[in-house]
C-alpha cells in the first residue's frame, strides 16, 4: 500500500473522467440495453414493446439456424485454438535448439500478427481461389475438387487456415518467452537421467510450459470467437449455405442485415456470458502465475 | 538447451518450413502487385517480381483505386493512419490518466472506479453491437473520425498495466518530489513520464496495430466511401464472382493496407515483444 498520496481531491476525479464517460456511453449503458432488449417483444413498427421473459432465449436456443452457427462456432474455435497452439510450440521448440540465427526467425516469424483478419482471410482467398489461385491451381492438376465458394467443407477449411496462420505468431512469441523461462539445470538434469530429448519434452517442458499453454488456450479462444469476424465476413458471409456462420456473424447478421431485434438481444445476451466465463477463467490462472514466478 | 549436429539441422529446416508458410501469403500478395490482371488470372504465378509494379502502383495511386472504390489510394491510407494513432495515443493518454489517478490519490470510490474500468474487458463491441450502434446514431457520430475512435479508446488492459507499472514506482520518490515541492503535473512530467517510455513504445505498438486492423466496428459506424478504412475499402473492391475486378490493382491495395503495420512491428520489435510477453501475461 502507498503512504504518499497527492492530497488533492477533484484532481482525481477529472483525470478519471474522460474513461469513465467512455465506458458508461460505449459499454455500460449498451450492455445494458442489450440485457432490457433481450426479455422485450417490440411490434413489427418498433413503436411499443412488451415484456415477454425469456421467451427470446427459449427462441434462440431453440432454431435449428443458432445451434447450427453454436456448432460451426465450437468446431472452428476448436480447429483454430488447437492448430495454432500446436504449430507454434513445435515451431518455438525448434528455435530453441537454435543458437545463431534466432533472432532473424523470430522477426521473420511475427509479419501475420501485424495483418487485419480480414486480409489474412482475403490472402488465403487470393492463393486458393478455384479459378485463378496459384496453390488451388496443383490441387486441380491432380485432380482433386476444390471450390470453397461452393462447397461448406473447403470454405471452413479456407478460414480455419486463415485465422490459424494469423494467429500462430502472437502463440509463437509467448512459447519462445516461456521456453526461455525453464531453467537449464532440470533438462541438463534430465539429460544425465538418461532421459531421451523426446521423453524430457514431455515429462520436464511441457508440464512447466502449462501456465503459458493455460493462457494461450484462452486467448486463441477468445481470438477464434470474436477476432475472426473480418476473416468470415470478407471471405465467406457464412456461406456457403450457412457451412461457416459463427454466432457473432449470427448476431451481426440478424441484427444489422435481416434486423431482428429481441433475438439479437438474447444471442448478445448469451455471448456476454461466454466471455464473461473465458475471462474469470483468464484471470483464475493469473492468480495461478503469479505463485510460479 | 541446444542441440547438436543432426538436430540442430532438423530444427533450421522446420524453422525455415515454418517461415515459408508464415511469410508466404504475404509474399504472393507482394509478387502479384507487380504483374498484370492478365497474368494474376492465369496460374501458377511466377514466383519473381514482374515488369508491371511501376505501372500498377502509379495506376493505384492516381485514381486507379478510386475508380473500383470511390475513393482515393490515399484518403484510405490517411483514414486509417488517423484511426490507428488517434486510438494508440487515445488509449494511451486515457489509461496513464486513470491509471495516475487510482495509484497516486486517495478518493471515495477509487477502488469501484477501477473495477468499472476493468469490467470492460468483459464486453467486447461484438457482444453489444446494436445496442452500440443506436448510441452512435444518437450522438451523431456515425461517419465521423469521433464515431470511430471515441468508443475503442477505453482501455482495461493499458489501465491495468500502467497502473501495475505505477505501483512499482518506489513511495521514497514521490515524497521527495513532494518534499521539493512538485504538484502531480511536475511528478509526471518529470519523473514518471521519463520511467514509462518503455511501457509507452509496447502499448503504442500493440495498439497502433489494434486500431489499424480494425474491421467490425468501422463497418457498422461508416456509410459513406470517403470514412472507408483500407481494410474495408479492400473487401468492397473484390468480388470473385465478377470477372471484371482489377486484381493488379487489388494486390497493390492489399500491399499497401499489409505494410505499415508490418514496418511498425518490426521496427519496433523489441519494445512490441517485450510489452506483448510482459504485459498480456
Amino acid at each position: 500500500m502507498r503512504r504518499t498520496v497527492f492530497p488533492h481531491k477533484v484532481l482525481p476525479w477529472l483525470l478519471l473522467a474522460p474513461q469513465l464517460a467512455i465506458t458508461l456511453i460505449f459499454f455500460y449503458w449498451p450492455a445494458a440495453q442489450a440485457f432490457r432488449q433481450s426479455v422485450l417483444k417490440e411490434d413489427p413498427f418498433g413503436l411499443s414493446s412488451t415484456f415477454v421473459g425469456l421467451a427470446n432465449f427459449r427462441k434462440v436456443l431453440s432454431d435449428p439456424n443458432y445451434l447450427n452457427a453454436l456448432q460451426v462456432t465450437v468446431v472452428f474455435s476448436l480447429l483454430v485454438a488447437f492448430g495454432a497452439l500446436a504449430i507454434a510450440l513445435f515451431l518455438a521448440v525448434q528455435a530453441e535448439k537454435i543458437i545463431r540465427g534466432k533472432g532473424f526467425y523470430r522477426t521473420m516469424m511475427i509479419w501475420p500478427y501485424a495483418v487485419a483478419p480480414a486480409i489474412a482471410g482475403m490472402l488465403w482467398l487470393f492463393m486458393f481461389n478455384p479459378s485463378f489461385g496459384t496453390l488451388a491451381w496443383p490441387l486441380r492438376q491432380l485432380g482433386i475438387q476444390w471450390n470453397p465458394l461452393l462447397d461448406g467443407g473447403d470454405a471452413m477449411a479456407l478460414v480455419v487456415a486463415a485465422a490459424t496462420w494469423k494467429q500462430i505468431s502472437y502463440n509463437f512469441l509467448f512459447f519462445v518467452a516461456g521456453l526461455q523461462a525453464i531453467p537449464k539445470s532440470l533438462l541438463e538434469a534430465a539429460a544425465i537421467d538418461g532421459a531421451s530429448r523426446r521423453h524430457a519434452f514431455w515429462t520436464v517442458v511441457f508440464p512447466l510450459l502449462a501456465p503459458t499453454t493455460f493462457f494461450l488456450l484462452v486467448v486463441n479462444t477468445v481470438y477464434a470467437l470474436f477476432d475472426t469476424f473480418g476473416i468470415i465476413h470478407a471471405v465467406t458471409g457464412g456461406g456457403p449455405g450457412k457451412a461457416t456462420e459463427t454466432l457473432v456473424y449470427k448476431v451481426y447478421n440478424d441484427g444489422f442485415v435481416n434486423l431482428i431485434m429481441g433475438d439479437s438481444a438474447a444471442q448478445s445476451v448469451i455471448l456476454m456470458v461466454i466471455v464473461i466465463a473465458l475471462t474469470a477463467f483468464q484471470f483464475r490462472f493469473i492468480e495461478r502465475r503469479v505463485h510460479y514466478a | 538447451m541446444a542441440a547438436r549436429g543432426l538436430a540442430r539441422t532438423m530444427a533450421h529446416f522446420w524453422m525455415i518450413l515454418g517461415v515459408i508458410i508464415v511469410a508466404f501469403p504475404i509474399y504472393y500478395v507482394f509478387i502479384a502487385s507487380t504483374h498484370s490482371v492478365q497474368t494474376i488470372l492465369r496460374p501458377p504465378l511466377p514466383l519473381l517480381p514482374g515488369p508491371e509494379a511501376v505501372a500498377n502502383y502509379t495506376e493505384a495511386f492516381t485514381g486507379g483505386v478510386g475508380r473500383i472504390g470511390g475513393v482515393s489510394l490515399w484518403l484510405l491510407l490517411g483514414n486509417t493512419t488517423i484511426i490507428a494513432l488517434g486510438i494508440a495515443i487515445g488509449k494511451i493518454v486515457i489509461s496513464m490518466a486513470s491509471a495516475y489517478a487510482i495509484v497516486f490519490f486517495r478518493f471515495p470510490f477509487r477502488m469501484a472506479c477501477f473495477w468499472l474500468i476493468f469490467i470492460t474487458l468483459m464486453l467486447p463491441v461484438e457482444v453489444r453491437i446494436q445496442p452500440t450502434y443506436k448510441v452512435m446514431v444518437d450522438l451523431g457520430l456515425i461517419d465521423t473520425y469521433a464515431g470511430l475512435i471515441l468508443p475503442l479508446i477505453a482501455s482495461a488492459t493499458a489501465t491495468l498495466l500502467f497502473r501495475q507499472f505505477f505501483m512499482t514506482i518506489p513511495d521514497e520518490l514521490l515524497e521527495a518530489a513532494r518534499v521539493d515541492g512538485a504538484g502531480p503535473w511536475r511528478f509526471f512530467k518529470d519523473i514518471l513520464w521519463p520511467l514509462s517510455l518503455t511501457n509507452v513504445a509496447a502499448i503504442f505498438v500493440i495498439q497502433f496495430i489494434y486500431g489499424w486492423t480494425q474491421y467490425l466496428w468501422p463497418l457498422l459506424v461508416t456509410n459513406s466511401n470517403e470514412m472507408n478504412t483500407i481494410v474495408i475499402a479492400l473487401k468492397k473492391m473484390i468480388s470473385f464472382a465478377d470477372a471484371d475486378t482489377p486484381w493488379n490493382l487489388v494486390m497493390v491495395t492489399s500491399v499497401l493496407a499489409i505494410l505499415p503495420p508490418i514496418l511498425v512491428v518490426v521496427l519496433m520489435q523489441r519494445w512490441f515483444v517485450k510489452g506483448l510477453v510482459e504485459t498480456e501475461k
